[in-house]
């Protein structure tokens, strides 16, 4: 008996010690936030001498015309909301349709969405450009640096794992229960809207998790159909833009670091079971 | 609704909407630049789309199939099935980014398999690919050993170690750029930056590479490993088997499937990695190659974007990008293949 408790004191002294490890860089995040570039030079592992530092770093960095955090924060926030409503509702209908629909075609269009999970974003990004401007050009509707074009590329993107993952489900759910509203003089849409729908919940919150925090994060996509210094910047091309910038600036672009990553920290302080739970469900799928 | 106003709302719709849809094409095909025809073509075929779902026929329910799968498809095949054909027919044409002149079939490919920089590119990856996986994986299994032990607090060591998954690899680069560039040059005095050497910068990489993704895969782990059932671990220890031997003989093989979804998990994300790379080095230092000079941390992915983006190489990046696809399909499918054999197995 005595040696498995030293045995699990070993295991919790390891436990601790990787911790402090993992969350190393976060400390030091915090640290620096609270220092003046010369202290950094000083010395970047020594506790800030002053905490009132970090109040006037984030200050600057808030204002600061490259970074305009305010201003990154809520494009971020709308695009990854607008793309998360809409990628949830449009992939649930359609992901019913597949699996209730039983035809070739919805078939056919079925495999093609989960064969598209296998294209990297690497080799559509350059012909997706082009398609958008001359789609713009075509049509006039402003695809490139715009909300609506941005958030219609997340739906193309997340589109496909996101049917894939709620077509298991559906499959899951009792043909009779439908068949029953059927009966009782309820349309389709009405079917699917009062009774599926609802039903769908558990697995919706896997999907909003997966794509919220891919689209919360990415940095290619928003880059290249945003432009680095365009109207519209999300978090992380705000950030990559402030690094261009004020390049070895340490105070700064850590403050600016820290401000990206504090939204994101708060959600998971909240609601860390869902997020893990969402994310490996994605995975295993 | 009467079957009678249904029908007049319905046709009122689908006419007023195709009225403008067309006018907003006739004005697309004629180049009037007039900024009212987006919207013109936008409001015109939700018009003619709820026009379709007012319609009183026997067959409403394929009305619904086909409005409730439109919009999806179409973003679908506009941002994804569209550029990836026409990729593929760009790869083999001299595509500057806007247009191109003429056909030159796989030439492109044959000029790409001669350039020193995309050879190394190819290779490093390779090479990052495969030592990443397997630090991941062993550090990803150790620690998912470790939260699924009697240690007190599991729930907490969990998603601490989970954290650096959630922030982008992007931020997080630029965070461990200064880590290696001031921290760790200040606690060791007296040493180079690791970013300022060819091999220690390809090692930062798949340091920080392990440190953000082995959380993610150790949760992965742990679920597996919850899933093995008590009583066969009950009989293991009632039978005298070790810790030892009831990990190997027990907990390894009855999680095989989920080391199988790891393992390839981690092969085609460490195979994709643009964000770190691109903030801690950016493909710097250089190294230099017999008589050329390469960027020394240079990934396909970071290749891909230089090629096209930076030295406006479109067709180039492209083509590297198509056999970018190419080898992760191949990934993918003996993936498939491995796991389909283990069903039957089953």
């Amino acid at each position: 008996m005595k040696t498995l408790r030293n045995k699990t004191i070993i295991a919790e002294l390891v436990a601790v010690i990787l911790t402090l490890i993992i969350l190393a860089p976060f400390f030091l995040i915090v640290i620096n936030s609270a220092k003046q570039s010369a202290d950094i030079v000083i010395s970047p592992i020594a506790l800030p001498h002053n905490w009132a530092q970090l109040l006037t770093n984030m200050k600057n960095v808030i204002n600061n015309q490259n970074f305009s955090y305010w201003n990154s924060f809520f494009s971020s926030l709308f695009i990854t909301m607008v793309s998360l409503m809409l990628l949830t509702l449009l992939s649930s209908m359609a992901a019913w349709v597949l699996v209730r629909n039983k035809t070739k075609w919805s078939n056919l269009i079925f495999m093609l969405f989960v064969s598209a999970m296998v294209i990297p974003f690497q080799v559509v990004m350059l012909p997706l450009l082009s398609t958008f401007r001359s789609f713009s050009d075509f049509f006039g509707i402003q695809m490139l640096q715009s909300y609506k074009g941005i958030i219609f590329a997340y739906l193309g993107f997340g589109g496909s794992m996101s049917v894939f993952i709620l077509h298991g489900f559906i499959k899951g759910i009792p043909y009779e229960l439908e068949e029953a509203a059927w009966i009782d003089g309820c349309s389709p849409e009405g079917t699917f809207f009062r009774i599926v729908f609802p039903l769908m919940k558990p697995v919706q919150i896997t999907v909003l998790i997966l794509n919220g925090i891919w689209v919360w994060n990415d940095y290619l996509l928003p880059s290249l159909m945003l432009g680095l210094n365009g109207r519209i910047k999300t978090l992380p091309v705000a950030v990559s833009s402030f690094v261009g910038s004020y390049v070895k600036q340490w105070d700064l672009i850590l403050t600016a670091a820290f401000l990206a990553m504090i939204p994101i920290i708060i959600l998971f302080i909240f609601a860390q079971k869902q997020i893990i739970q969402g994310m490996v469900e994605g995975a295993i799928k | 609704m009467e079957r009678v106003t249904k029908r007049v709302v319905s046709i009122v719709l689908l006419i007023v909407g195709a009225v403008l849809a067309i006018t907003a094409l006739y004005m697309d095909i004629t180049g009037s630049a007039n900024a009212v025809r987006g919207n013109l073509l936008i409001f015109g075929v939700i018009l003619l789309l709820s026009g379709l779902y007012f319609i009183p026929t026997a067959n409403h329910r394929n009305i619904i199939n086909f409005l409730f799968l439109f919009p999806l498809i179409i973003t679908f095949a506009i941002t994804v099935l569209l550029p990836f054909v026409l990729g593929i027919f760009y790869s083999m044409t001299d595509w500057t980014g806007i247009t191109f002149t003429k056909f030159v079939g796989l030439d492109n490919y044959i000029q790409m398999f001669k350039k020193a920089d995309y050879l190394y590119s190819l290779v490093i990856t390779f090479i990052y690919t495969v030592l990443n996986m397997i630090a991941v994986n062993i550090t990803a299994f150790a620690l998912a050993l470790l939260c699924t032990s009697k240690v007190k607090g599991k729930n907490f060591y969990r998603a601490a170690f989970f954290v650096p998954n959630l922030i982008g690899g992007l931020v997080l680069g630029y965070v461990w750029q200064f880590i290696f560039n001031k921290v760790l040059v200040s606690l060791f005095a007296g040493s180079m930056s690791m970013l300022a050497d060819a091999n220690l910068a390809f090692a930062a990489i798949l340091i920080v590479g392990t440190w953000q993704y082995a959380g993610y895969i150790m949760m992965i782990y742990v679920t597996g490993l919850q899933g093995v059932p008590k009583d066969v671990l009950e009989a293991s220890c009632v039978d005298g088997a070790n810790q030892w031997r009831t990990l190997t003989k027990i907990k390894m093989p009855m999680i095989a499937n989920t080391f199988t979804v790891c393992i390839f998990l981690t092969l085609v994300n460490s195979f994709k990695q643009f964000d770190l790379n691109l903030a801690i080095t950016n493909g710097a230092p250089s190294r230099i190659l017999g008589e050329r000079v390469v960027n020394a941390t240079e990934f396909l992915a970071l290749n891909i974007y230089n090629t096209a983006i930076s030295k406006n190489q479109y067709a180039m990046g492209q083509t590297k990008a198509v056999v970018f696809f190419i080898i992760l399909a191949i990934v993918s499918l003996t993936q498939v293949s491995i796991s389909k054999k283990r069903e039957v197995e089953m």
